[in-house]
């Protein structure tokens, strides 16, 4: 029968709804609103999971969702952390990570060596031999592990959010909400969020047992959702914030991105578990975790506590049990002084006995060795070490630790906000907080409620000032008064090694020791060696004490030790949240559905989506491109060059302006002629390649490469601007569109769509004139794009399928057909034409590739000329060579050149099948092996050595008679 | 993710921004008065130094090059503004 207190205003289940839910297997009743570990708890469990490492029995610990004792899974999520899992009906868990089910789970056995595995025992075990690593890694995977993946579950659609704000409040605590409430009444849009389903943070635990504070708290939650400009989201975690105030919340449903001008920090604390012996048997958890059953789930923590403290907050507890009927058995307080501010007299008066200067040092299974039965007790010396001979045994089924606290300030610390120690706390508080980031109550070491609410109505108001939505007075900073709320060193040794520090990884305190031992004295490298704070919950109930104990280890204050810093997630965050679409851009030529039509095999080049080739029935990928090129070299084929950037480059200085841009020269440049035009940058490499044609004397017209034509613009902005030159420059990429007509009987087909004369004599090689091609005004170059006869029609996008229609009509004699990519690559390759990026890398300048010619130094200036000239005086390292391939096949792009076991080149370009029948490519090869006739060998696939042939380039048609046909 | 202030269009996330490297203006942007050794400095070099540099950035969408001073301790933007030649040292 489950166990509940009576019904008290505030708590959080519905006595009303009762729900059905099973846990390993077996059923259990909660009810509407309880957590999972709420309801098995009630229902007496005590066994809410088993330990990472060792499988040892763990219970309730923080009941926040902060420790990972209750790791469940459902069949398709896993990790689910069953502090904040809501109970629903149907809901159907398992505990990860046992063999047989959390109550017998038979690796508990794994406890007992664990003397045996000492810090880095898997470093050091598992190290040799090498190759039975991936054995060795398989077994602990299947000991030391959390839940499992699914790769069958449905999955969940997460939907991304955009939400912006003002200010941000992250905590709805009672600080947290007086600063929302503060900012929210100077105009500002506020978005107070909080982890937990309800608001009032410590108000509905720690205060909860005050009137005053319960009317307080309504007070304030009635007035936050009374305000229109103040937003409240619950149940949503800030998983992390980044530059410029851009935060990422998650909840159960979805994330959101959100964007704020600033973030108040009202977090709140921790509380920190003292080191004792067993101090993680069921049964032994935080008081903070006891007042949250009391309160929120009316779950009695167990019948017969032991309370261990430092701090108010422990007497403050034991009232707390006293008043819910739960009989305490004792007050165990660190402090030899005891407690200061009268409570410990009205504990004493409720007949509790107090036990000054002790600790617990041991915490004491019952018989199944999965929950506590007795507590052993311990007098401190003076030093604060226990005195083992004055022990004390006192039964108990609870023992509750109330020692301390430390800021949650894990996002604050993402934030930019870098705590120090304060001494009169024992607690870290923000040092240094940058701009536009604020902190108020605990998370600043403020504990009294109206210390709280003060200082979350200044730091509200401080950022409203900020923002400037307030001008008025601003509250004074609080300070806090009386002992301190932490106790500096709540740590225990014991000989038995079951001290955890680190509940997560099951590090006990002598791994620190012995990982200090072994050199590791600074926190960073501690916590990589121990992985102490590595494990699911981040350190947040385990850095505090690892670093008080590195302390210690060196004789160094906590300031001189340092923290660790906090970087997201804050918590995990599943990674539905994460995936998703992305919005992945590309670019269509306005022949793309022209192209489908044709079967055309789509391939990603650049920001464009281009056809490959063209699927025809029965051919392979490799013949339909052979064919492709065929009918290019013998008859005429077609393809859409859209892709290429179009640059209209106009004014007075255009000339000189790409005189200083290119390698070669322009300002002798004809009207109504073409040039090929290679472009560097500073260092001397080619960046670019293209052809300028000169329209008119102050308008040329430049192509360039497809996939470098954004940055080539951008380049050419910029020197525009640095050279003050009269020149104006347009991207016409996307409102034109070009096709090139290749092949023997290019003009043939053309002829029919143009009155423009096309002859030898009127439009000659490398010749642009203004034309109408099927009655559309277009500008028509006369370029050897593929080494054939070709024409390129550069025509308004509206047009291009009218006149591609109508070129295919025109053609139709010819058996004009399209050619894709790889064909023109083909084509490209057998005139030896280079690829910028492919043929070319980063350090490729034009000496190395045969553009010597190109290159027009006795020009005053140009971009990389003062390089090149270096360069020029330099011996070549290696320069671009064609190869004649023995085999077609087993020779791609990247295979090396071997001379015995050297490198002496490399191979950029291949392709096995060509139009000369022979297998081709391009290399880069030591200049003094590159003679023509010289035989070299290359590492081909799976290491076969190919022999190959250096060749005269261009591989095919050297005088270029074909696209010229006679000069 | 951070937020840059155009000087056109005002403050617009970084993803539609482009950096164009660190503004190194040159007395003889042609390097014939350089020596080999002073040139190659000045192409392979960049000055990592902590504190506030001046840098070129460019926003994409509108084709706008600007001038932003960053300090690349913090990551914060000082000021941006556009290229005024006169004041920046000319080029070429």
């Amino acid at each position: 029968m489950p166990d509940r207190l009576p019904f008290r205003e505030g708590e959080w289940i519905d006595r009303t709804q009762p729900v059905a839910f099973r846990f390993e297997g077996k059923s259990y009743e909660g009810f509407f609103g309880d957590s999972l570990s709420s309801a098995l708890w009630s229902a007496g469990t005590r066994v809410l999971g088993r330990s990472f490492k060792y499988h040892r029995a763990r219970g309730v610990y923080s009941m926040t969702g902060y420790d990972v004792n209750c790791l469940v899974e459902d069949g398709h999520r896993t990790n689910l952390r069953g502090d904040t899992l809501s109970i629903v009906p149907d809901l159907d868990v398992r505990s990860v990570n046992t063999l047989g089910g959390v109550d017998r789970d038979r690796l508990k056995i794994i406890d007992r060596f664990g003397a045996f595995m000492p810090v880095g025992f898997y470093y050091k075990a598992f190290h040799t031999p090498r190759r039975l690593f991936s054995a060795y890694e398989n077994q602990m995977r299947k000991i030391a592990g959390l839940g499992k993946i699914n790769p069958d579950a449905t999955p969940v659609a997460t939907p991304k959010d955009y939400a912006f704000c003002d200010l941000l409040v992250v905590g709805g605590g009672p600080s947290g909400l007086a600063a929302a409430i503060a900012a929210a009444e100077t105009g500002l849009e506020v978005l107070l969020v909080d982890e937990q389903p309800h608001l009032g943070g410590s108000l509905l635990t720690q205060h909860a047992h005050s009137e005053e504070a319960s009317k307080k708290c309504s007070g304030l939650v009635a007035k936050a959702e009374s305000l229109a400009n103040l937003q409240v989201r619950l149940g949503t975690q800030v998983a992390g914030h980044y530059a410029d105030q851009w935060v990422a919340l998650v909840d159960q449903q979805r994330l959101t991105k959100l964007r704020t001008r600033s973030t108040l920090f009202a977090t709140g604390c921790v509380e920190q578990p003292a080191v004792f012996q067993n101090n993680d048997l069921p049964g032994v958890m935080l008081g903070s975790a006891a007042q949250r059953l009391i309160y929120l789930y009316r779950v009695p923590p167990c019948q017969q506590a032991v309370i261990l403290t430092a701090n108010q907050d422990g007497y403050r507890l034991a009232l707390d049990f006293v008043e819910a009927g739960i009989t305490v058995v004792a007050v165990v307080d660190l402090r030899h002084d005891g407690e200061q501010s009268g409570l410990d007299r009205e504990v004493a008066a409720a007949g509790v006995e107090i036990f000054r200067g002790h600790t617990v040092y041991e915490a004491l299974a019952g018989s199944q060795g999965t929950k506590v039965n007795a507590a052993i007790l311990c007098p401190l010396d003076g030093e604060g070490k226990p005195d083992r001979m004055g022990h004390l045994r006192l039964a108990c089924d609870g023992i509750m630790m109330s020692v301390g606290w430390a800021p949650n300030a894990g996002v604050a610390y993402q934030a930019g906000v870098r705590f120090t120690n304060d001494e009169s706390l024992n607690q870290l508080v923000p040092g240094h907080i940058p701009e536009g980031i604020f902190a108020a109550g605990r998370v600043a070491g403020l504990f009294e409620l109206q210390d709280q609410l003060t200082s979350g109505e200044r730091a509200g108001l401080q950022a409203a000032a900020y923002l400037g939505s307030y001008e008025g007075e601003i509250p004074t900073a609080p300070d806090h008064q009386g002992a301190a709320p932490s106790h500096p060193y709540p740590i225990f040794a014991h000989k038995g090694k079951k001290n955890f520090v680190d509940l997560d990884e099951d590090l006990h305190l002598v791994d620190f020791k012995n990982a200090h031992q072994e050199g590791y004295d600074n926190i960073e490298l501690l916590k990589r060696y121990s992985t102490v704070g590595m494990g699911p919950t981040q350190g947040k109930l385990s850095n505090t004490n690892a670093v008080r104990i590195l302390a210690h280890l060196n004789g160094a204050s906590i300031n001189e030790t340092g923290t660790t810093v906090s970087r997201p997630f804050h918590h995990p965050v599943s990674l539905a949240n994460l995936a998703g679409r992305r919005f992945h851009p590309h670019r269509q030529t306005p022949l793309e559905a022209i192209h489908r039509a044709n079967h055309a095999e789509m391939m990603h080049a650049g920001a464009w989506f281009r056809p490959e080739y063209y699927h025809s029935e029965n051919s392979s990928r490799e013949d339909c491109i052979l064919q492709e090129a065929r009918q290019v070299r013998h008859s005429v084929g077609v393809i859409d060059v859209s892709t290429l950037g179009k640059l209209q480059i106009t004014g007075p200085d255009a000339a000189r302006f790409l005189e200083q841009i290119y390698t070669g020269r322009f300002t002798d440049q004809p009207v109504g002629r073409l040039r090929y035009a290679v472009g560097c940058d500073e260092l001397g490499v080619i960046i670019e390649d293209g052809v300028v044609a000169r329209v008119a004397e102050d308008h040329f017209y430049v192509t360039a490469t497809s996939s470098g034509a954004a940055a080539f613009y951008r380049d050419l902005q910029r020197w525009a601007m640095l050279w003050h030159l009269d020149v104006q420059l347009v991207n016409a990429t996307g409102h034109l569109a070009a096709v090139n007509v290749a092949g023997p009987q290019s003009r043939m087909v053309l002829e029919k769509l143009t009155d423009f004369p096309l002859s030898q004599e009127d439009f000659r090689y490398l010749d642009v004139h203004r034309a109408k091609v099927a009655g559309v005004e277009a500008l028509l170059m006369r370029i050897g794009f593929v080494g054939e006869l070709g024409f390129e029609i550069h025509m308004p996008v509206s047009s291009a399928v009218h006149v591609w229609n109508a070129l295919m009509k025109a053609g139709a004699a010819q058996g004009i057909r399209p050619f894709g990519v790889e064909a023109q690559r083909l084509l490209r390759l057998e005139k030896g034409h280079l690829i910028v990026g492919q043929d070319t890398d980063a350090l490729t300048h034009p000496y190395e590739v045969g553009l010597d010619w190109a290159v027009k130094q006795e020009k005053p200036f140009f971009v990389g000329s003062r390089s090149l000239k270096i360069l020029r005086k330099q011996p070549m390292e290696r320069t671009l060579v064609g190869l004649m391939l023995s085999k077609p096949e087993g020779v791609e792009e990247c295979h090396l050149i071997l001379a015995g076991d050297s490198m002496i080149g490399r191979i950029t370009s291949v392709a096995h099948r060509t139009t000369l029948g022979q297998p081709l490519a391009l290399a880069f090869l030591e200049p003094d092996r590159a003679a023509v006739g010289t035989e070299v060998t290359i590492c081909g696939s799976g290491g076969k050595r190919i022999s190959a042939r250096v060749v005269p380039l261009p591989f095919y048609d050297p005088d270029g008679l074909r696209q010229k046909l006679k000069d | 993710m951070k937020i840059i202030h155009c000087p056109i269009n005002g403050p617009r996330p970084l993803q539609e921004f482009y950096f164009g490297g660190q503004f190194r203006p040159l007395a003889d942007p042609a390097g014939e008065s350089m020596s080999d050794s002073d040139w190659a400095d000045y192409v392979f070099n960049r000055d990592g130094a902590p504190g506030v540099q001046k840098e070129w950035w460019y926003h994409t969408p509108s084709g706008t090059w600007f001038i932003a001073e960053r300090d690349i301790v913090s990551d914060s933007f000082v000021r941006t503004y556009l290229f005024e030649g006169s004041e920046e040292g000319n080029h070429a």
